[in-house]
């Protein structure tokens, strides 16, 4: 009996153990994750016939990878910190990649199959130069192969076995600049070729064996050089002049340096215009490009200029390939329309096409940027040749035999920002039909979910109900659910094109590369800046489709004239585009949306003036009536001063037209610049619900939040400690936090932290703002919390006042107001240092909050928020432990369990943006980096809602068993009754 | 050394963050009493005016506060002892006011960012729509935000409540009642740092289980049919002995017990 009672309470305990995590056979339920690489600036192919094929690629998101040419899947893949870019890749000894990074000083061999780091060897030098990688096949050092790197202003011999530096050479004292290291094949010797300023050539010829300098010429070169430096042969380099006009020809063979001279127009009869050589190596000639065609022009032996052909609509010229003894390739890629033609042709004759193909392309990837090509040996001993080629979207594409094998997105690894949609109105209700027609199919599905739960199932069993999980449909569906989980997310990326991406599974609903953010003669330099929702329907929600907004700006200045683009998030296509005569600072969002459900923009040029978007009368009049309460502000990071900005009136001058607005200063803050300046600003979200404005403390006190959209969160550092940490002692550091009111510029907070050090990362919601730094007196990292409280409205806790109604809860607050507020900080260690924080939002606000941070091992950990409660003490009292107060502890927990994405990384992790659904104990989060993550949080657990495996069939038939057991026994007394009757 | 000078440091701050000199300047400017300070060397008087401008016009000049700037041992200097005295309005001014009233406009003023050397990098500027200062005379509040020598930021406004549909009110005296706060930051509170034994013992461990709840709140789904299920045991071990009873009397009295409440209680 005992025993008995024993297990049943053990039973108990077991199941009051609270879950913050996921069951193994949960992942992926209501989650997904995607890795991509980013756009390719550099492919390698793996040609080696054992194993399986693939390429190692580098990228602009600072990503190693190794894809399978089969489906494009990533087999490994690294990603080196922000500041390591990958200059250079290549494979040695068939076995190693090799990569130089961070401008030519580190050099790593990764393990082919595995992409296991073998060795590591930090190149140093005195200064900056172009970094070059040589991965000669035939040179060898005591049986050892060598790879020549050329960085940091020396060229260093490595082995490429282990790493070590053989030999080092310096140039760097003679201010020689490094154009290109040439190893003829199959000699010893290795050609360094460069110029001193941009007039004298200068040809170090080496030992590569030993590092030995053999000989060192140098010649004067008149008119000097600009642009590439194209390499043509073995001993031949080709180069513009300094003017543009004129192509230089250098030839140096055995200590001797010739230069020829030959003006473009006496190759080509027509003007060019602008003209560049293109990096690519093509054996034996080069190719000149100019805006409207492309030039391939031979070098001869005796070194003359024919041009030999001239093609239109040329985008990319790959690198020569040289496939079989003596014979070199490489390919180009022509646009017609939708179509891209590949072809490849032969090196020595230009006549002969080894390949032609045409591709049709979907019209959303723009022009074609890179292409690299790799052969290989069909079947009938021919040679087929491959391409792969990088798109203006940052995809990535393996072309052959005319067709698309794969294509990868890679430009959803570069997410700008990130917004959501909902989806559209499910219009006629679900049909009865349809439910019966795979009624069966239901019913059966849930019979094998409850022999999954009560563990019947055989394991094929249980791979069928995973499957079916996984694979609902319910999650993918195009239309609005009653929970809100189902939206589409809208995500701006770096190449200028907008995605849609389902909630439910992540798929690409749909995209488009956007005209006003591609390159173009009046727009140079686009880049992408923000998203915001410009139509949200409500009451046309039916017929009427939302849009977003999306920023841009020409040049990377902000001074730079803006983009505006228009999107339909139903249909993905462009509503409409503008490119602004002014430019865009600052984009504030206004409360207020006209007939149309557009919601008022206002844009801040460089110049401080204000213009309203929609252009359209009725918005100027909404925007008239609430003219002067428009208040906002800007941040002079740079110069440590933040401004308060109010309307004044119409533009006056040349770009005046009536939704134009002068604006004026109403207030300022000056920070010192020899002690603060300002690293982080933060505000609350435009769109956070707060549901009680009053918080209940244990003594049953009420303490007033101070709830204010208009509170700045400024956290000011010393000038000496905005480098890294350790650039500053812990006595010349510190950390000022702010908190500013800004409508009137008021500082209702500031406090100093001594000995801290930036960065730092914050967020506020609420009346809290959570911030993170690096205390350097503890060497630890820290994380702070201030609450603010107002007070002058903490005498209505009355009960007969507010019943009376000599309360101030309803009047209504005015900033102007003389402010009496408190707040409470507490501060606390954090072991992990920090990429980003958020915080959840529900949409009622009710649901308690947990904070998203975003850790440097590129996950992602939920805490909750009452950990970071300044109120905290040592030893709470009865009823503050009632209240659910933690006792205070000097650090902050990091349960393990409480990691949102569980086992995955999001690599390079940038931002985490939380949105609620219209569950209210249910937020939305999508995490972007170089990977995609998105899941669904509940931080005090869905109690609204039964549990996605609940088992709704279970239920019935439970019930269904219960009033046949009614009926039975009812019958049966029934029966014994008339028995007995009888008896 | 280190320590001692560590220590020091804490100690100034902290008598900086207890120093916001509050002061209360006499309700009317003329009445303005300076005293002469010599009593300390390392202390020395210092200057600096206040200028304020109506809606758009430019700043001139509109009172002045003078100070004691101390210099501390460490090598920082900071005022003590503020005081202010405000020129009153002219006829034209005063027309002015008037002017932003009606408006529902922007009184406006500024302060040199660095008292030694004014203006310094920029004037600090702080505004309050006019109508939130006329109550009996023109009451403002000042807020100087220091860093040494260097005004980060002045707060500017009524001392009161202004609420939101601002009234239109003149002022019955053209006088200005002025109060200022000379305000410097704040230090952080300290980390705690609990001893490793307290870690062991009680930190640690509590921390990583989720907050205490109550003993019902934890367990009343089981408590419930637990204490259901005990009462349905009181009921029936109640109802046994009265089962016994009617058993004894139905043998007795036959038929008749058939159309009592027994049955029901034999059929439960």
């Amino acid at each position: 009996m005992a025993i008995r009672v024993f297990l049943i309470s053990l039973l108990f305990l077991s199941t009051t153990i609270t879950t913050f995590s996921l069951y193994e056979d949960q992942v992926g339920l209501m989650d997904w994750h995607q890795q991509y690489i980013g756009k390719v600036k550099d492919a390698v192919f793996h040609t080696q016939k054992t194993g399986r094929k693939r390429v190692v690629v580098s990228t602009e998101e600072n990503v190693i990878a190794s894809l399978d040419l089969r489906h494009g899947e990533i087999f490994w893949r690294h990603v080196l910190g922000s500041n390591d870019a990958i200059d250079r890749i290549d494979i040695a000894l068939g076995k190693y990649v090799i990569t130089l990074s961070s401008e030519g000083s580190i050099l790593r061999a990764w393990n082919l199959p595995d992409g296991q780091m073998v060795w590591e060897s930090f190149l140093k030098g005195p200064n900056h130069s172009k970094s070059l990688l040589l991965v000669p096949t035939s040179l060898k050092v005591d049986k050892d192969n060598v790879i020549i790197v050329f960085g940091k202003g020396g060229l260093h011999a490595v082995s490429s076995i282990h790493g070590e530096i053989l030999w080092q050479k310096d140039f760097a004292a003679e201010s020689f600049e490094v154009q290109h290291v040439i190893q003829p094949l199959g000699s010893d010797i290795i050609y360094v070729v460069g110029f001193v300023g941009s007039s004298q050539f200068n040809v170090y010829q080496m030992n590569a064996k030993n590092g030995e300098l053999l000989k060192h010429e140098s010649a004067a070169l008149s008119g000097g050089f600009s642009g590439e430096v194209s390499l043509v042969s073995s001993n031949t380099l080709v180069m513009l002049d300094s003017t543009g006009s004129t192509l230089i020809t250098v030839n140096f063979h055995n200590g001797e340096i010739n230069f020829q001279k030959t003006d473009i127009s006496d190759l080509i009869k027509e003007s060019l215009g602008m003209a560049t050589i293109l990096p690519s190596k093509l054996a034996g000639m080069f190719a000149l490009k100019t805006t409207t065609f492309m030039i391939f022009i031979r070098v001869t032996d005796e070194g003359k200029l024919e041009v030999v052909d001239k093609i239109n609509h040329v985008t990319a010229v790959s690198d020569a390939l040289s496939f079989s003894e003596g014979q070199q390739a490489f390919a180009l890629v022509e646009h017609y329309n939708n179509d891209i033609y590949l072809t490849v042709k032969l090196g020595q004759e230009w006549n002969s096409d080894l390949l032609k193909e045409s591709i049709k392309l979907d019209d959303q990837r723009g022009l074609v940027h890179k292409v690299f090509i790799n052969n290989y040996i069909r079947t009938d001993r021919s040679h087929g040749f491959r391409a792969l080629i990088v798109m203006e979207d940052h995809s990535l594409l393996l072309l052959q035999q005319g067709e698309i094998v794969w294509c990868r997105e890679d430009g959803l690894a570069s997410v700008i920002d990130a917004t959501t949609s909902e989806l559209p109105v499910e219009k006629e209700g679900v049909s009865v039909a349809k439910v019966e027609e795979n009624l069966f199919e239901w019913l059966k599905g849930h019979i094998l979910k409850i022999k999954g739960t009560l563990m019947l199932a055989s394991p094929e069993e249980v791979v069928n109900i995973q499957a079916m999980r996984l694979k609902s449909s319910e999650k993918s569906k195009m239309t609005r659910d009653h929970n809100g989980f189902r939206k589409l997310l809208i995500v701006l990326t770096k190449s200028g094109k907008v995605f849609a991406l389902h909630t439910g599974d992540g798929r690409i609903v749909w995209s488009l590369l956007l005209n006003s953010l591609r390159k173009s003669e009046t727009c140079e330099n686009p880049t992408g800046l923000n998203l915001y929702q410009w139509r949200v329907p409500h009451h046309h929600a039916m017929d009427e489709n939302p849009s977003v907004l999306v920023v841009g700006r020409c040049r990377s200045n902000s001074d730079a004239p803006g983009v505006l683009s228009f999107v339909d998030t139903y249909t993905g296509k462009e509503l409409g585009s503008s490119s602004l005569v002014h430019s865009v600072v600052q984009v504030i969002l206004l409360p207020f949306t006209d007939s149309n459900e557009q919601r008022l923009h206002l844009l801040i040029d460089a110049k401080q003036r204000a213009h309203l978007y929609p252009k359209n009368p009725e918005a100027v009049g909404i925007f008239q009536r609430e003219f002067s309460n428009i208040y906002w502000y800007s941040v002079e990071a740079d110069d440590g001063i933040i401004k308060g900005h109010v309307l004044k009136d119409n533009c006056i001058g040349e770009v005046s037209d009536e939704y134009c607005f002068e604006t004026k200063e109403i207030w300022s803050i000056v920070f010192p610049l020899e002690s603060e300046k300002i690293i982080t600003t933060v505000t609350r979200k435009l769109n956070e619900v707060v549901h009680t404005q009053a918080k209940v403390i244990a003594d049953q006190d009420v303490m007033y939040k101070y709830i204010s959209k208009n509170l700045l969160f400024v956290v000011t550092v010393a000038p000496k400690a905005t480098g890294g940490i350790g650039s500053a002692t812990p006595e010349e550091s510190w950390l000022v936090a702010y908190l500013i009111d800004s409508v009137t510029g008021r500082i209702l907070h500031r406090m100093t932290h001594h000995g801290s050090h930036g960065p730092v990362h914050a967020v506020f919601s609420e009346n809290w703002v959570v911030y993170h730094y690096f205390n350097l007196r503890a060497h630890r990292y820290e994380m702070s919390v201030i609450e603010i409280f107002d007070q002058s409205r903490a005498d209505n806790k009355d009960v007969w006042k507010l019943v009376l109604g000599k309360h101030n809860l309803t009047s209504p607050i005015s900033s102007y107001s003389r402010l009496e507020v408190i707040t409470k900080s507490q501060s606390y260690f954090f072991t992990h240092s920090v990429k980003a924080i958020a915080v959840t939002s529900t949409a009622k606000g009710i649901t308690s909050k947990q904070l998203l941070i975003g850790t440097v091992g590129d996950q992602v950990l939920a805490l909750d928020k009452r950990f970071l409660d300044p109120r905290r003490s040592i030893n709470p009292t009865q009823a503050e432990k009632e209240e659910g107060m933690i006792p205070l502890t000097d650090s902050l927990p990091i349960i393990p369990q409480s990691y949102v994405t569980h086992s995955l990384k999001v690599e390079g992790l940038r931002g985490i943006v939380t949105v609620p659904a219209k569950l209210e104990s249910t937020a939305l989060v999508f995490v972007y980096g170089v990977d995609l993550f998105f899941t669904r949080l509940a931080p005090s657990r869905t109690y609204d809602s039964l549990t996605e495996d609940f088992s709704y069939a279970l239920l019935l038939m439970t019930i269904v068993a219960l009033v046949v057991a009614i009926f039975v026994t009812w019958i049966l007394s029934e029966k014994k009754e008339l028995r007995d009757k009888w008896r | 050394m280190m320590k001692n000078s560590a220590s020091k440091e804490r100690l100034l701050s902290h008598q900086r963050s207890s120093d916001p000199a509050y002061i209360r300047s006499s309700p009317t400017p003329t009445t303005t009493t300076r005293r002469k300070f010599s009593d300390s060397d390392s202390d020395s008087k210092i200057q600096f005016s206040l200028e304020h401008a109506f809606g758009d016009s430019d700043f001139v000049p509109a009172g002045t506060f003078s100070a004691r700037l101390k210099t501390w041992s460490h090598g920082g200097q900071t005022l003590t002892k503020l005081r202010f005295s405000r020129n009153a309005f002219t006829q034209a001014e005063k027309g002015n006011f008037e002017k932003l009233l009606i408006g529902d406009e922007f009184y406006r003023i500024r302060l040199p960012s660095n008292v030694l050397s004014p203006p310094g990098r920029d004037y600090v500027v702080s505004s309050v729509k006019a109508r939130c200062l006329p109550r009996e005379g023109l009451d403002e509040h000042f807020v100087i935000h220091m860093e040494g020598v260097n005004i980060l930021a002045v707060n500017y406004g009524a001392p009161g409540a202004c609420p939101y549909p601002r009234q239109m009110k003149l002022p019955a005296k053209w006088s200005f009642n002025s109060h200022t706060v000379l305000k410097n930051s704040e230090q952080a509170p300290r980390t705690p740092v609990f001893a490793e034994e307290q870690l062991g013992e009680n930190g640690e461990g509590e921390a990583v289980k989720p907050p205490e709840r109550s003993f019902w709140a934890k367990y009343w789904m089981y408590l419930i049919p637990l204490g259901l299920i005990v009462m349905n045991a009181i009921t029936q071990a109640m109802n046994m002995p009265e089962e016994q009873a009617t058993g004894q009397a139905g043998a007795q009295q036959g038929a008749a017990v058939q159309r009592g409440p027994s049955p029901a209680v034999r059929r439960r």
